[in-house]
């Protein structure tokens, strides 16, 4: 057991995650990267929802959309950059990622879908 | 099923007592933990996109939020967008705090640790204000109950006023992800003073941090859908 290197016991814990000088520089530079990323991605979603209008419907869809997979490159940063998900194990990211995402997923399909038949039974 | 037993090398198989996951049982239970919560949040914006989809009129984000503090200049969006900004930096000094503690520079994750309390205290009084800006209403007045934002009035929805389902969405969304906010707020100031005090200099690693950091991202991740979803889209 001791001489395997994918198992942690927790009182070794530290000396495996802890860093030297030069690898924090490196992580920092990510960090600023990932910063400027959100911030110039941000600033583009309010400068779409103030320059177009959501009345007219030519184009609203395409900037919906727009919105919606801006917003899902900022969670995928956040996640696996700034939360580390990236950096962990690979079943452990997978445990985390493909339950949630399915079963999001299919709830945003079923009662979107519903929301819009119920809409129509109203008008 | 006895038969098989002898067949699992013992070598290669998890024998118990660490972690298969390469990863310490508190920050495993944090993640555990963050997916059921982000299954709750996703449960408010979907039924946010149940009621958006089935109304025949909603107010726009753009007609609602045009408040700054300190000024009566139209400006659509921007406070919010100055919130998620406080919200995003906050993030930032979060992972230099977890950074600075996998170096064991106790001053540099006591800094870091300390301006995300101050970005956390700042976006909730930005909260306060804005709630007390939506609460009063079209006519900016907070004086009278009658004609303000409640959850039993809702002034926005010229069109169809008995559909109080946007100021209960407005209240119940951004509420419980500031709860979520408050609660981080005192826990990171709790880490902060530990950090202070040393505990986790004499314990050898700064694992706490990136617990309550895992929880700190997650209050931002939240705020990234809720603008979205509520004020964008």
């Amino acid at each position: 057991m001791e001489n395997r290197d994918d198992l942690i016991v927790n009182d070794s814990y530290a000396p495996m995650v802890n860093h030297s000088e030069e690898e924090g520089k490196a992580i920092r530079k990510k960090v600023w990267f990932v910063t400027i990323l959100l911030s110039v991605i941000t600033t583009v979603e309010v400068a779409m929802g103030i320059i177009l209008s959501n009345k007219d419907a030519s184009y609203w869809d395409f900037v919906k959309w727009s919105f919606i997979i801006l917003t899902v490159v900022k969670a995928f940063y956040i996640v696996m950059e700034f939360m580390h998900l990236g950096h962990e194990n690979k079943t452990l990211r997978r445990l985390i990622i493909i339950p949630y995402v399915f079963f999001i997923i299919y709830m945003i399909f079923l009662i979107i879908m519903e929301g819009f038949k119920v809409g129509a039974g109203y008008n | 099923m006895a038969e098989h037993v002898g067949n699992v090398d013992t070598a290669t198989a998890w024998g118990g007592g660490v972690s298969p996951f390469r990863v310490t049982y508190g920050k495993m239970m944090m993640w555990f933990f963050l997916v059921s919560d982000a299954l709750t949040f996703g449960g408010f914006l979907v039924a946010l996109g149940f009621a958006k989809a089935s109304a025949d009129s909603w107010p726009v984000a753009e007609e609602v939020f045009f408040h700054f503090p300190m000024t009566h200049a139209n400006l659509p969006l921007i406070y919010v967008a100055l919130m998620t900004f406080i919200l995003i930096v906050s993030s930032v000094t979060m992972v230099l705090a977890v950074e600075a503690g996998h170096r064991m520079d106790q001053k540099g994750v006591q800094k870091w640790l300390g301006w995300t309390v101050v970005g956390g205290a700042i976006f909730l009084l930005s909260q306060a204000w804005e709630w007390g800006t939506f609460i009063a209403g079209p006519d900016g007045i907070l004086s009278t109950w009658a004609d303000n934002a409640t959850l039993t009035n809702n002034p926005y929805n010229i069109a169809n006023p008995d559909d109080l389902r946007y100021t209960n969405f407005f209240f119940f969304v951004t509420g419980f992800h500031g709860f979520h906010v408050f609660t981080g707020v005192v826990i990171n100031l709790l880490v902060f003073l530990q950090v202070r005090k040393g505990v986790y200099q004499a314990r050898g690693h700064y694992e706490m941090v990136e617990k309550v950091g895992l929880y700190w991202h997650f209050v931002d991740l939240v705020w990234v859908f809720v603008f979205t979803f509520f004020y964008l889209v």
